[in-house]
């Protein structure tokens, strides 16, 4: 197993026929994931990449059985493509796109809550790598070939510090059962404690690394849940602890406004709630190995 | 992206709060000029930066006649004003706002923001206007207020009245409190901001409710949608070289050490900067070139980061994903055709045809220290700095 994408996963992508949807959607097919078809309006019952294109997500789910999606349209009309994905039915949709507004996010997240929680999509991200289930199937942009498949459950903000974490891993012949990216946005689809309860109850996942970076208060909330709530280990990198005050450090989210939300700060209360701290980024694959020797 | 005083408090008005008469001025005597024309008999010289402290920072000026108003507008027109949050550079003052002088009978705190736990917009009150936020949770925590707003709905009246009385406003003015309160929420949401605060948000003692001071920080990501929002800004409130950066597409922000960096995604440029930290150097800058890496975006990022006088030496990690390192070797040999760089450059790349791109480099005459970790990256570059700090 896994967790929300394994080799059965219907995906389908919304902005298919752009330029990034295209390349991307091209990739993880390549690496062998079952994608279906694709959503561009105005462009239904053409054909592209040898697959169906469909004018909406409802339409593309009738005819598909499609159960995830992946969201490569600009960030100006991306909350409407997100709303449009749960509204058909979707389980699982990554939003890829940077630069959504947080008053897009708000309403977004503000929106969902009319479905059952059972009816409810999971939604992964904006601004994220997305998510890779290795040897399964890959719902991202990441480069699927540094990823080993394993028993190490992944979830962190950011793209390329995921990207060394899983080649330091794969260095020492850790694998990867799922990594998710949940984003460097202020509001995101799904905190790290969601992530970290999906992780807790799936039977391939061992243990869990957790890369955060300074602002907001999710890593330190996910300390909290983990304590109380699971069983397995969970080791965490927080990135920034030279990160200045008050400063937005590429993503948008990431910035100190309050107590708690420093990489100092994280790292003290995330050891508080007995999670292991990699200390520094580099020794991030040693620290899960001697974590899992025991 | 922030804006000045003057401006948040003329879209303040523009939302039915009320503010103190006031006008912006240019000179002394155009200050001078301005003063006659508010009239009354005491007016505040207050410089025009984006920063808050500015009144213990000696950038806030009380006068009693015209001329005094122009000496004040003399005085701080053209300077650099330091404040606590301003780094010791300071902030150019380029106009100052006048406006006449309130007779204070309680002075109260009036903020807006994101709650990022509740991802609900969180109005927070005080009886403690005039301090910053972090002071009055400080020293006065059992002051705030807090209310949270359901953004798809907005701003109840309850709400805000609730607000009102929590702050101990006296009966007669709690509607109007009320609607300061909720002409704050709608621009707050009706123009993408971030934050919203008004401190001190004053009750005078004619029985008026003012906005004395306002900050307000707009979303970037929104500005698309906001060109009246994006008109306010002013580039020579921020650092030329981010300045320089965001207009190319870059995410730079300075700081103080000497080891430039050049990274690819945000979290690895963190990274980066601590591992640099980590092996006993400083970093003298966050800079994120984005997952893409192209040679255009290399070559400035190679401008950006020598032109800073502090940096003496250079880190570049890149992590190819989808691009590969070949590809990025060659973007950097490219770059270096095109720019001279007169210190030492280590580089790291990592990821996809990861020897390809080394065996690139090696091969190009590119003078730089190669190094294949992240922990490697930090520690030569150290060593190059130590290098130099013995010659």
């Amino acid at each position: 197993m896994s967790i929300l994408i394994d080799e059965h996963t219907k995906i389908i992508v919304q902005g298919f026929t752009g330029k990034i949807g295209s390349f991307h959607a091209q990739e993880m097919i390549d690496y062998g994931s079952n994608v279906v078809g694709g959503v561009t309006p105005g462009k239904g019952g053409t054909t592209h990449l040898g697959l169906p294109v469909f004018n909406t997500v409802k339409d593309a789910v009738k005819e598909t059985d499609a159960e995830a999606s992946i969201l490569f349209v600009p960030p100006s009309y991306a909350a409407d493509s997100a709303m449009e994905a749960a509204d058909a039915g979707i389980k699982v949709c990554v939003a890829i796109t940077d630069g959504i507004p947080s008053h897009d996010m708000i309403k977004v997240k503000r929106y969902m809550r009319r479905y059952a929680k059972s009816e409810k999509m999971t939604m992964i991200g904006p601004n994220c790598a997305g998510i890779i289930s290795p040897g399964k199937s890959m719902l991202g942009i990441m480069p699927g070939h540094i990823y080993k498949k394993g028993n190490v459950g992944i979830v962190g903000r950011s793209g390329t510090l995921g990207y060394e974490a899983a080649s330091q891993m794969k260095e020492l012949d850790i694998g990867v059962s799922t990594s998710v990216g949940i984003g460097g946005d202020p509001i995101n689809g799904s905190s790290f404690r969601d992530v970290l309860a999906r992780f807790e109850e799936d039977p391939d996942t061992d243990i869990i690394l957790m890369i955060g970076e300074i602002g907001g208060p999710q890593e330190v909330d996910a300390g909290k849940f983990a304590k109380e709530n699971m069983k397995k280990p969970v080791v965490a990198y927080i990135a920034g602890l030279t990160a200045p005050k008050g400063r937005v450090m590429g993503h948008a989210g990431a910035i100190v406004s309050a107590y708690g939300e420093s990489a100092v700060e994280k790292v003290e209360l995330l050891k508080e709630s007995g999670v292991t701290i990699s200390k520094n980024p580099s020794v991030i694959g040693d620290t899960i190995k001697s974590v899992l020797k025991g | 992206m922030d804006i000045h005083e003057y401006q948040a408090k003329k879209i303040l008005s523009d939302f039915g709060i009320g503010i103190p008469r006031g006008g912006i001025a240019y000179s002394p005597e155009n200050a001078e000029y301005k003063a006659k024309e508010i009239g009354g008999s005491r007016w505040v010289v207050k410089a025009q930066v984006h920063s808050g402290a500015r009144g213990k920072a000696g950038g806030i000026i009380i006068c009693n006649d015209a001329l005094e108003v122009a000496r004040a507008a003399d005085k701080l027109l053209g300077k650099k004003l330091v404040t606590n949050q301003t780094g010791p550079s300071g902030k150019i003052i380029n106009r100052v706002y006048i406006e006449e002088a309130s007779d204070i009978e309680r002075e109260l705190y009036l903020g807006l923001v994101f709650d990022r736990g509740s991802e609900c917009i969180m109005v927070v009150a005080s009886t403690e206007g005039g301090m910053s936020v972090e002071e009055i949770s400080n020293k006065k925590p059992e002051t705030i207020i807090r209310s949270k707003i359901e953004a798809a709905v907005g701003i109840q009246e309850f709400q805000a009245r609730e607000i009102a009385f929590n702050l101990g406003i006296e009966t007669g003015l709690i509607s109007r409190t009320a609607e300061v309160i909720e002409g704050c929420y709608r621009a707050f949401s009706e123009l993408d901001a971030t934050m919203v605060e008004v401190n001190p948000l004053v009750i005078t003692k004619d029985k008026h409710v003012l906005a004395l001071d306002c900050k307000m920080s707009f979303d970037n990501n929104a500005l698309f949608r906001r060109n009246d929002v994006s008109e306010l800004r002013d580039k020579s409130q921020e650092n030329p070289s981010e300045v320089y950066a965001s207009d190319r597409g870059l995410n730079y922000v300075g700081l103080d050490g000497n080891i430039g960096n050049i990274i690819n995604g945000a979290g690895l440029a963190m990274a980066s900067m601590d591992m640099i930290k980590s092996a006993g150097g400083e970093p003298a800058n966050f800079l994120d070139i984005g997952g893409g890496a192209t040679p255009e975006k290399i070559v400035k990022a190679f401008k950006l980061v020598s032109s800073d006088e502090k940096v003496k030496v250079i880190l570049v990690n890149i992590f190819a994903g989808i691009n590969r390192c070949d590809w990025v070797a060659e973007g950097i040999v490219q770059a270096l055709q095109t720019i001279k760089i007169d210190m030492p450059l280590v580089i790291r790349l990592a990821g996809t045809n990861v020897e390809k791109g080394n065996k690139i480099l090696k091969e190009s005459n590119i003078n730089y220290i190669e190094a294949h970790s992240l922990k490697e990256a930090a520690s030569k570059a150290v060593e190059a700095l130590k290098k130099i700090e013995v010659k």
